[in-house]
């Protein structure tokens, strides 16, 4: 038996960077620098335990699609341990909304074959978390998403998904689209070795042409939704800071009185 | 006047306040049809007439509860074939997000998540989102098809605007993906008698600086007196001293109370991510130098294990 596994990983621009748009009000990539979303670090932890804790011959491709840099994400997670990588990159991509990227990634993966796809919860930078749902409904499988817990025997895919309500035990046959959350366990630094191994792991490039998608379907032009306006948060008027001398707690209360709040 | 489907998050029946705020926001578009699916449906029509609810479209079967997410966006899809309306609201909570987005893709439409204001505009609705850790906003509208939009929980007020509310029985048939991932087990989680942390109007959050599981105890005392839910910081819970659904911050609930209390917080931008639209942020911290002082309207600075307990009383003594 084998296993092929997909990832999905994003390159985003660092949270701790001065992130902004550019003029065409789509997310400014060229300034800040870029890393692999914290988020996807958990997907490629998660697959790799399911691929070492397998006794069927697993094959770990991570995919990504964005602009030239992306490959930065794609080595992080080849030295972490993924036996592959596919970049999808193309100029036609650019603006390309979650719509648009969902039917990216599902072609890729088509092309790509596979038996499960693991993603993580949400990116960094958009943050709607919605993608590993929109893959589920394109690649017609089951959607099993936002687990804490993940495992995969016989050809069947368990795992916890902690919701606000309830905590759900979920079950799916192969194949599938998983998505993990922050809980599933912490992501493997990559080691000396895996960052010299993955050198020389293969990566694959593809673009528009190779997955049957024309460019009117993608990019800023073939967009879903349109942002009109994006401003900065105007910057919160200094407040007032005090230092406990003993009466802290009553200073603060007296504060919260004045706003009304008590 | 055109019609706005709701989809209604409710509880056997009960429900839930961020449906009652999309009311408020469907009104401004349209004539607010609600859709509630599963045990309890009929049930919630009383609450939704009330609130600006024209029509309420219910269902009922066990595969709602059986399986995740498509029963759902299956039979969201039969009310948007049925109403033909302007827009679709969804509660943005992650099951929310996941059925909106299942049923843009469906429709052929666009969609926007996590909306915190809603307006009409001369090419359809108008959202307001707040993005890279709330400091842009942006204002959006889904360029193609009929607007599928979710909404963060406080981003309108609830109204009373009594409407018809007549119910009436959707018609769903379950696609074959309908019964693809199975729910094999449910454990509901235990009640704390404390608000939703995303519903909120007072969070009181307790980070690194509360050192120990057992510390959390003066934090919850405060939010006690002031009626506020607990949240935490992902600090505080990666070291097991909250529960991970109580964290506040990018990885964890978004929140948008009238009132942020920040304990032993120091404001990384994991978590402002998540509180940072708050519209009164306090906070107490040892550090004058921790990054959550920019952001107050009222910080002190000093031991939270002195300052709280104090502010605790003093909420106490002043409500008698």
């Amino acid at each position: 038996m084998s296993l092929r596994i997909v990832v999905t990983v994003k390159y985003v621009p660092d949270a701790t960077g001065d992130r902004h748009f550019a003029d065409d009000l789509t997310v400014d990539r060229d300034d800040v620098d870029g890393l692999l979303s914290e988020l996807d670090e958990y997907a490629v932890e998660q697959a790799l335990q399911i691929s070492e804790n397998s006794d069927d011959d697993v094959e770990v491709t991570v995919l990504t699609v964005g602009p030239e840099d992306a490959k930065d994400a794609l080595r992080k997670a080849l030295s972490m341990g993924a036996d592959k990588a596919i970049h999808v990159e193309d100029d036609d991509l650019h603006g390309t909304d979650a719509i648009g990227t969902s039917l990216v990634l599902a072609k890729a993966i088509e092309k790509a074959g596979f038996d499960l796809v693991v993603s993580g919860m949400a990116s960094t930078d958009g943050t709607a978390g919605i993608v590993p749902a929109l893959l589920a409904e394109r690649l017609g499988v089951p959607q099993v998403t936002l687990l804490s817990e993940v495992s995969v025997e016989d050809g069947t895919v368990k795992g916890r998904r902690d919701g606000d309500a309830a905590s759900e035990q979920l079950e799916a046959s192969l194949p599938a689209v998983v998505s993990v959350t922050d809980q599933s366990g912490e992501a493997r630094y990559p080691s000396f070795k895996g960052i010299m191994a993955a050198k020389k792991k293969p990566v694959q490039s593809w673009d528009l042409s190779d997955l049957d998608i024309e460019a009117e379907e993608v990019g800023l032009e073939g967009a879903w939704t349109a942002v009109e306006d994006a401003t900065p948060r105007p910057v919160r008027t200094a407040g007032t800071i005090v230092k406990d001398e003993g009466e802290g707690g009553k200073q603060l209360a007296e504060f919260l009185a004045g706003q009304k709040f008590i | 006047m055109a019609e706005v489907l709701v989809y209604v998050d409710h509880v056997d029946g009960a429900v839930r306040k961020p449906t009652l705020e999309l009311l408020t926001l469907a009104r401004r578009i349209g004539e607010p049809v609600a859709v509630a699916l599963g045990n309890g449906a009929a049930d919630t029509a009383a609450a939704l007439a009330e609130h600006g609810a024209v029509k309420v479209l219910t269902h009922d079967a066990s595969e709602y509860a059986d399986y995740l997410v498509v029963p759902k966006v299956d039979a969201l899809q039969a009310a948007v074939e049925a109403v033909s309306p302007a827009a679709v609201l969804v509660p943005s909570s992650a099951e929310g997000k996941e059925i909106a987005a299942r049923l843009a893709l469906r429709i052929g439409s666009g969609i926007i998540t996590d909306a915190v204001d809603l307006e009409a505009g001369d090419e359809g609705p108008v959202a307001t989102q707040s993005v890279f850790a709330a400091s842009f906003t942006t204002k959006s509208r889904v360029a193609k098809g009929t607007p599928v939009i979710t909404v963060k929980p406080n981003s309108a007020a609830v109204e009373a605007a009594p409407a018809a509310g007549a119910v009436e029985a959707l018609a769903v048939t379950f696609s074959a993906a309908a019964t693809g991932t199975k729910v094999t087990g449910r454990t509901a989680r235990e009640s704390t008698g404390r608000p939703e942390l995303t519903e909120a109007a007072i969070v009181v959050s307790g980070g690194r600086g509360v050192n120990g599981a057992e510390n959390f105890a003066i934090i919850e005392a405060l939010a006690d007196s002031l009626g506020a839910a607990v949240g935490a910081s992902r600090a505080a819970v990666d070291a097991g001293w909250y529960p991970h659904t109580n964290q506040v911050g990018q990885t964890g609930k978004s929140v948008s109370p009238q009132l942020y209390i920040a304990n032993g917080i120091s404001g990384a931008i994991q978590h402002r991510a998540g509180m940072q639209t708050s519209k009164t942020i306090v906070a107490v911290n040892k550090d004058a130098e921790a990054p959550i002082f920019e952001l107050v309207d009222f910080g002190v600075v000093g031991d939270l294990f002195d300052v709280v307990p104090q502010l605790t009383e003093e909420v106490k003594a002043r409500k008698g």
